[in-house]
């Protein structure tokens, strides 16, 4: 994509505000976006310490370091929504959505500023009310919340409805700036861009915020209805009361698998991004890519039960979301193929950001096949509930999602910050990573296949042997963290100046002919696309 | 320890139930314990056809998955090392294939299609038996299962956990419970569950046997076990504090010897129920199961 635009180097009339209306007020969608960064770091790094203080209880049997269940529970919980709704979102959809999507489609900044910053302002909230769960105690129900042990009568404490609250809020912040996030990419796109020029990125941060704005309220109302249960006597969810349980399940995962999407697709946008700059090529069947995405989040719609195989749902109904989640595989697999195909015949940089993404496709494709084991309902049965689907959405998430985020933390750390990292340590924290998470996770499959449970405190003895494996690769992988807060160092305090387009002619879109890092304002007249 | 390593071996391969499905017990006294083992790789044995049928469908997939994975890798592979910019620094400009495109949207489809005929297959026969000969009701509790017996008569039982100071030697931890579930080897057996608190689930791997236990819901599946053993299963959905302990232990025993167990359960567990709780027992621990059972 070739674009005309104005050079801003001229920036020093650049207006900035002062500390508090910059940063507490802001309505600029690049500090927003840094805002939504830094977030996504504390929360990450806090909800990595909960995972190393899972690894360390889980070393072996007899663990003493969690000393109840209840604890336990609350801390599976707290992880869990930690790194979806206070980590990889936060990252893929508030961090680089909000910097890349006006940069990328040439607009001068997001289409509702005001909007978007209650976007970001709900998120801490939400983040101290879920805290307030876990350190309460009060919240050990894991993340999928299913009643009856949601219940008040399971559940008393104040510290449930903290946590229940914290997803509202969290999911109104979602719900925001997704409206926020396609009325611009709809309404703001440069004169000349049209939806099929548009960069793969923004067209995955489309699917992403529709999938939001369609999935998001059906959590809110089945949260809104256990507020109910638990505060105000009404029986949605209590079975005495004539409520069901299982239609709870429905409500959930009605919007939990279009969730897992949504911690994804932003991710195979960067993947997309990452694999053409450093292949030096355009990407490969960039309709094709669009339209999986598509595809993906269309499917991702109609799949939700393939999470409840063992709830009891007619063997005809399990038999068709068996189906429905098989047939997910397929534009999966057209986007791995057509990155490899990017590839081939490319002038390929084994840069930092091109190791990610290429990492990314590896495991992502591990995770993705053992997703095909779990969508057969016959083998479910047995590794339902169990590590093998720990390992399963850790591979396409904690490898998969959190991959790509770094790859795009890499490629575009020079852009945002204007500071390069460093190239060294930017590869010592990759390889320390894959190293760690292949020894953490991977391990988890066979204790899935032997039949070890999830949200297990303490275990039988025969699962010993690789669950301290898993540990120490989890230890390893929470070293890999320090190295790149020290690669965060390196890189605030470099001196280095960057050029505008500093990867060279493989990077092509818009956002490589502003400076590095952008004027306050860019874009103040619009690029033309060609 | 040479079970063990004939199973690593065996795990590496991809082939472990397969080849020790079928092999008598390698614990030298009175039942073979079939539960997890040390460094497993693969799934348990198989004790049920369910359980065989699953181990081979799986087996399946696994090849197929496999053969992707390591696809995808050699491609990446030759990718890095043959256009590598020190060594292919002119990039082509091609990003349009049509033929290549149609054929990676077409063949993952043919193997979806190889994969889910043998799929549909399994899910509707592990749905449940019509011709049980014997009907048990399993109900979750915080934190343990209550076992009965609704066409044998007054047979209703708790199974909890035996605590680690309880333990006899070679009874494994958190996986033993006090009073097992005891079923007759080579009988279909309809099996009802609910619960009487939160969600539990019902989860016995090497019988291939897992369903969510919910309250106000009764669900139902089936088992035949095909040798006698004992069966280790533990509960497979969070339930509150003490979701690891309450295991599920299950001894299968010939027909004989059950009908034995049936008449001695009768006396043992009556006794336990108490006088006071006999009459309303009578009424839904009999009846109404029955009902349930033929809804």
């Amino acid at each position: 994509m070739s674009a005309t635009t104005h050079d801003h180097v001229h920036d020093h009339h650049d207006h900035k505000p002062g500390f508090v209306a910059r940063w507490l007020f802001s309505t600029n969608h690049k500090d927003i976006g840094t805002l939504y960064l830094i977030f996504a770091v504390i929360a990450g790094v806090t909800g990595g310490i909960l995972s190393m203080i899972m690894r360390a209880q889980l070393q072996h049997p007899h663990g003493t370091i969690v000393t109840s269940g209840q604890e336990w529970n609350t801390i599976v919980t707290a992880h869990g929504l930690i790194m979806i709704f206070f980590t990889v979102m936060p990252a893929m959809i508030g961090g680089f959505g909000n910097w890349f999507i006006p940069l990328m489609i040439g607009a001068p900044d997001m289409a509702f500023p005001r909007l978007n910053n209650i976007s970001f302002w709900l998120l801490p909230p939400a983040f101290i009310l879920v805290m307030t769960g876990l350190l309460l105690g009060e919240s050990g129900t894991g993340w999928t919340l299913y009643p009856p042990l949601s219940n008040s009568m399971y559940e008393p404490g104040i510290g449930m409805d903290c946590t229940l609250f914290a997803l509202h809020l969290a999911g109104a912040s979602s719900l925001l700036g997704s409206i926020n996030f396609i009325t611009t990419i709809f309404n703001m796109r440069a004169p000349g861009m049209t939806l099929h020029k548009m960069p793969l990125f923004i067209w995955s941060e489309l699917v992403t915020a529709f999938l939001l704005v369609l999935a998001v309220p059906v959590l809110a109302g089945a949260i809104t209805m256990l507020i109910c249960d638990r505060n105000f006597g009404t029986a949605f969810f209590d079975p005495a009361g004539g409520g069901d349980p299982v239609l709870f399940q429905h409500l959930f995962w009605f919007f939990g698998h279009p969730e897992v999407y949504i911690m994804i697709l932003p991710g195979f946008g960067i993947i997309s991004h990452v694999i053409s700059t450093f292949s030096r090529k355009p990407v490969f069947g960039y309709l094709g890519m669009a339209y999986a995405m598509v595809a993906i989040g269309v499917v991702g719609f109609v799949v939700w039960a393939h999470h409840m195989f063992v709830s009891g749902i007619d063997v005809d109904t399990r038999a068709y979301f068996m189906a429905a989640t098989l047939v997910i595989a397929v534009p999966t697999g057209i986007k791995i193929f057509s990155w490899i195909a990017t590839m081939w015949g490319g002038a390929i940089e084994l840069t930092v950001p091109m190791l990610w993404a290429i990492g990314f496709i590896f495991l992502f494709t591990i995770g993705g096949v053992t997703g095909v084991v779990l969508a057969n309902a016959g083998i479910d049965q047995i590794v339902h509930n169990t590590y093998y689907v720990i390992a399963h959405f850790h591979y396409v998430l904690s490898l998969g999602a959190v991959f790509s985020i770094f790859a795009g933390f890499y490629y575009w750390i020079g852009k945002m910050s204007g500071h390069q990292y460093p190239e060294f340590w930017g590869k010592v924290h990759f390889w320390m990573t894959f190293v760690g998470v292949n020894l953490t996770f991977f391990p988890m499959h066979f204790l899935g296949l032997a039949g070890m449970p999830r949200r297990y405190p303490d275990y039988p003895e025969a699962f010993a042997g690789w669950n301290a494996v898993s540990s120490f690769g989890a230890y390893l992988s929470g070293l890999s963290v320090l190295v790149f807060l020290y690669v965060c160092y390196r890189t605030f305090t470099s001196t280095e100046k960057l050029a505008p387009n500093y990867w060279g002619e493989g990077a092509t879109t818009l956002e490589w002919t502003v400076s590095s890092p952008p004027p306050f304002h860019t874009f103040e007249e619009l690029p033309r696309i060609r | 320890m040479k079970g063990l390593w004939r199973r690593l071996a065996a795990g590496l391969l991809g082939v472990a139930p397969v080849l020790l499905g079928g092999l008598p017990a390698w614990a030298a006294d009175k039942l073979p314990a079939e539960g997890p083992v040390p460094w497993e790789m693969g799934m348990q044995p198989a004790a049920s056809p369910v359980k065989a049928e699953i181990i081979s469908l799986h087996h399946l997939v696994l090849v197929i998955i496999t053969a992707i994975t390591l696809l995808v890798g050699v491609l990446l592979a030759v990718v890095i090392l043959r256009f590598r910019a020190s060594k292919h620094p002119n990039p082509s400009r091609t990003s349009h294939n049509t033929l290549l495109e149609v054929a990676w949207t077409l063949l993952p489809v043919l193997i979806l299609i190889v994969i889910a005929i043998p799929s549909f297959r399994l899910v509707y026969y592990e749905d449940r038996t019509r011709d049980a000969d014997l009907t048990i009701k399993v109900t979750g509790h915080q934190w343990y299962w209550e076992y009965a017996y609704p066409d044998k008569g007054n047979i209703d039982f708790n199974s909890n956990l035996v605590q680690d100071e309880d333990l006899k030697p070679g009874q494994p931890r958190l996986l033993t419970a006090d009073n097992k579930l005891v079923l007759p080897v080579g009988k279909n057996v309809r099996i009802l569950i609910t619960s009487g608190d939160v969600i539990h689930s019902f989860f016995i791997p090497s019988l291939g046997v897992q369903r969510y236990a919910i309250p106000g819901r009764m669900i139902e599946t089936w088992v035949r076990i095909d040798h006698p053993g004992i069966f280790y299963g533990e509960c497979n959905q969070v339930c509150g504090m003490n979701h690891s302990r309450m295991p599920i232990e299950i001894e299968g025993v010939d027909p004989k010897q059950f009908d034995a167990w049936l008449t001695e359960a009768k006396t043992k567990y009556a006794a336990d129920a108490g006088p006071a709780l006999q009459p309303a027992r009578e009424l839904t621990g009999g009846v109404r199961q029955v009902a349930d059972a033929g809804r």
